[in-house]
């Protein structure tokens, strides 16, 4: 209040017939956060759901995690409008490609070409962190992480939006085991081989405490599982592999396999996704 | 060299009232090799006939997917095809994106037609040397469309296009009327058997070429689609199934005519070309007349000389 | 309200409270000197939009009045349009661009309309109008020439057989809820709204949804609320309900006010003591 009684002297003089510019501003910030982990043989990518702006929760449901292909999904965060059509043409461009080559686009060729589109932008960017997790094409889960403008580079794991700053040290001492020290005559650490149990409780715990302590983080979670293909899913479908309160669900492969070319084993050949969901706090 | 003096015009009428380029363009269609569609209340299909251009040649693909819910069947010069069905792939997506909407396959059918027409009134053009077969589904059910290099874009309940399409348009003629209630594995049963009836007197189907474009729900009981191996199939989408996944499907066909599962124990030619009945050749895109007969033209579905 | 709240210091017309002549309009100036560079600015404006979910349909409300900075301009505007049978739209925001908006959208209705003659297609869904207006709004922000609008789209979905409710602005940003609301609306109505419908629908909405009665009776309350709160307000509004029988949008009509309580406030009209 104080500040408004007594101006500075040089503003209180300033001359005010000429308007101050101030320009249409293109962008918002619509908070939420969102994480990938990967695994030797899966990658988990999550989101929370929650929309806001300001103080103001627009939505307790808006998506910030798609599924691409069988082997590839991506995470969004920042400026909602701009992360909805950037992956809307992240789509298309992949259909494109389906159709000009007859299979989908592999994990490491879609991350490159997120860097040409994001770059292509590159004076008036998309406003959106992204993180696209999966299976590469040796078999192996990877996560990749980008700023707005396209720099990326593959990674263990990553944590961006809001909660960011409260997120990622934990994953770095989790994932990285930074600041831990193995005990005499245990093997060294090694990151990115932690098991899917361990990897989906740390999903969880980021989200619910990033949720106590951040306003903008909240509502709902979902976490995409992508897993190898002939991979095990008991660690996920198990009996009380789930903590209550989470719901899970098969994506159905977006794959197709006709014209000759022959389905690897019976039935089921690919690469599986799984959604798994569960509730936050909703203040 | 030129028939007439309105031959190389296409904008200019001849006085019988004719537009010879197009006339012609409409033979590049009937050269190419065989292309069947047909539709019930619930399904649509169309069946090719593939050609090789020669032993060391692969089948040329007839079938092409637009979108989830719409896919063409060509017959004529498959570069024109190729620009047509690009075309058609864009107006498919525009739609998606702008109003998040599968496109009306009329109205997608429609226009390509007009792009067509386009060719046919503006001086310097050459009409296109396609016609395709388009089936879709949208919400007025399934449908099938032909459409010709003549601008035109007409509706069916089944039709064929394409070398020797006459004959199959007789056994559709013949029996379209139990169509619209058919089910899936009677609606290809029939076009495979109308697609039997472009082949020469020695020829057959087989999976080398043939192939089954289908659009509407599997049908889960007669397991004659391999679920497993087609997502497209499961959501009733456009699906393609050739060589070895036609097997199923030639089996089924064959097991109904009464004829041995397995085929005629005949050696495949791969010069699968069908001869044209007539001496009338179009001249248009290749001017191949003095060509070996057989020659490959220039991966092309028509083969101008047989 | 159409801005955040003006910094004391700056002389950006924020609120609308200006007079025209300082205001500038269009991407051009016509000065020599000084900043050139508002694409535009919202000059007559509506404000708040309500829109909720009920167990038929969906309503939307919105007051008569359009603005002129702090003046009530035009006080017997509709803001509720409604396009084919079964789509309506609430619009806040620059009056002029939701005209050209309704010029465009209507246009786009006849033309499918035509084609719908030729192949008995259905016309464009609740789902399908509200695609194009949000790539519409992206695309022109992304001009960095805004359509200087909040929307609300409500609608019934004949082939889904439920109800439509979302919203776009003039950034782009989308979203869908059971209950929304725009501007002061956002911060005043949608707490209301949400536990209006949380209280029968539960926080995960499989509960039973407000009956049409419950519904209006909510929506008038928060138009209210937002009367006697909102200077940019007026107390004549209309509600639209958008149900499988297609659109119908009420006359305008006036909340029941109460203001006794202000003769006893200190520093409210002529003061006595």
């Amino acid at each position: 209040m104080a500040l408004y009684h007594n101006p500075p002297m040089a503003y209180a003089q300033e001359p005010t017939t000429a308007p101050i510019e101030h320009r249409f501003n293109p962008y918002s910030d619509n908070g939420g956060s969102i994480l990938a982990i990967a695994g030797s043989d899966f990658s988990v990518i999550a989101g929370d759901t929650r929309q806001s702006e300001g103080y103001n929760i627009q939505t307790r449901y808006a998506r910030k995690v798609w599924q691409l292909t069988d082997k590839a999904v991506l995470a969004t965060n920042g400026f909602a409008a701009d992360g909805n059509n950037f992956v809307k043409r992240v789509k298309q461009r992949l259909e494109w490609y389906e159709h000009a080559h007859h299979k989908p686009m592999g994990l490491k060729s879609i991350a490159r070409m997120i860097q040409t589109m994001l770059y292509g932008k590159r004076f008036f960017p998309y406003y959106v962190y992204n993180i696209l997790g999966g299976i590469e094409e040796d078999g192996t889960g990877a996560v990749y992480s980008f700023d707005p403008v396209g720099s990326y580079e593959r990674e263990a794991c990553r944590a961006a939006g809001a909660a960011q700053s409260l997120i990622q040290p934990f994953l770095d001492n989790q994932i990285y085991f930074k600041n831990q020290q193995p005990e005499p005559g245990a093997a060294p650490f090694i990151p990115g081989n932690l098991p899917l149990g361990t990897v989906l409780s740390l999903v969880v715990d980021s989200f619910t405490s990033a949720t106590e302590r951040h306003i903008e983080v909240g509502d709902g979670m979902e976490i995409y599982v992508v897993m190898k293909r002939g991979r095990t899913t008991d660690d996920l479908l198990g009996d009380n592999k789930l903590a209550p309160g989470m719901t899970i669900e098969e994506l159905p492969s977006l794959g197709e396999s006709v014209g000759g070319v022959e389905s690897e084993g019976e039935g089921q050949g690919g690469e599986r996704t799984f959604l798994v969901r569960q509730a936050l706090k909703r203040d | 060299m030129f028939r007439n003096s309105y031959d190389s015009d296409n904008t200019t009428f001849s006085p019988q009232g004719k537009l010879f380029q197009v006339e012609y363009a409409l033979e590049a269609v009937k050269q190419g090799s065989a292309a069947i569609g047909l539709r019930s209340k619930t399904h649509a299909v169309l069946l090719t006939l593939k050609r090789s251009t020669g032993e060391l040649a692969t089948y040329q693909k007839k079938l092409i997917r637009i979108d989830d819910h719409v896919g063409v069947a060509i017959a004529g010069l498959t570069s024109d095809a190729r620009v047509l069905s690009n075309f058609m792939r864009q107006q498919a997506m525009r739609s998606r994106m702008t109003y998040g909407r599968a496109i009306p396959v009329g109205r997608i059918v429609q226009s390509i037609a007009d792009r067509a027409q386009t060719n046919t009134q503006e001086y310097g053009r050459r009409p296109y040397g396609v016609g395709f077969l388009v089936i879709g589904q949208d919400e007025t059910g399934p449908h099938l469309y032909e459409f010709s290099p003549a601008g035109t874009a007409f509706e069916y309940y089944a039709h064929s296009i394409g070398a020797r399409s006459q004959s199959a348009k007789t056994y559709l003629e013949k029996n379209f009327e139990s169509f619209e209630n058919a089910t899936l594995p009677e609606l290809i049963n029939h076009g495979l058997s109308a697609l039997h009836d472009t082949l020469q007197q020695d020829k057959h189907l087989s999976l080398q070429n043939t192939s089954i474009a289908i659009i509407g729900p599997s049908d889960a009981d007669s397991d004659i689609e391999n679920l497993a191996q087609s997502s497209a199939a499961k959501k009733g989408n456009f699906r393609v199934w050739e060589n070895a996944g036609v097997e199923n499907l030639l089996k089924i066909w064959r097991r109904s005519r009464g004829e041995p599962e397995d085929g005629p124990a005949e050696e495949e030619t791969p010069a699968e070309g069908q001869a044209e009945p007539s001496a009338e050749q179009a001249q248009s895109a290749e001017g191949s007349e003095n060509a070996p007969p057989g020659a490959p033209a220039g991966g092309e579905d028509v083969t101008m000389e047989e | 309200m159409w801005k955040q709240p003006a910094p004391a210091n700056s002389s950006f017309n924020e609120y609308n409270t200006f007079p025209l002549p300082q205001t500038q309009r269009g991407g051009q100036s016509s000065h020599a000197h000084g900043p050139i560079g508002h694409t535009q600015q919202p000059l007559v404006t509506g404000t708040s939009v309500l829109g909720l979910k009920f167990d038929k349909g969906v309503m939307i409300a919105a007051d008569n009045l359009a603005s002129y900075g702090s003046l009530a301009r035009f006080r017997d505007i509709q803001r509720l349009h409604p396009l084919g049978k079964h789509t309506l739209l609430g619009v806040a925001g620059d009056m002029s661009d939701f005209q050209w908006l309704k010029k465009e959208l209507d246009g786009l209705l006849r033309s499918e309309d035509a084609l719908a003659l030729t192949d008995s297609h259905p016309s464009l869904s609740p789902k399908n109008i509200y695609e194009l207006l949000s790539n519409l709004f992206y695309a022109r922000r992304s001009k960095m020439n805004p359509v200087w609008n909040a929307v609300l789209v409500g609608g019934w979905d004949k082939v889904k057989e439920e109800s439509f409710l979302a919203y776009v602005d003039l950034l782009g940003t989308t979203y869908t809820a059971p209950t929304l609301a725009t501007g002061f609306g956002a911060h005043l109505a949608q707490p209301l709204l949400r536990e209006a419908y949380e209280a029968k629908a539960g926080i995960d909405g499989e509960g039973p949804l407000l009956t049409q009665e419950e519904a209006e009776k909510v929506l008038d309350d928060c138009m209210k609320v937002l009367f006697y709160r909102d200077a940019r307000s007026i107390n004549k509004y209309q509600v639209a309900t958008i149900t499988a029988g297609g659109v119908t949008i009420s006359d305008s009509r006036s909340a029941d006010t109460y203001w006794k309580f202000a003769e006893g406030l200190r520093g409210y009209g002529a003061q006595t003591q």
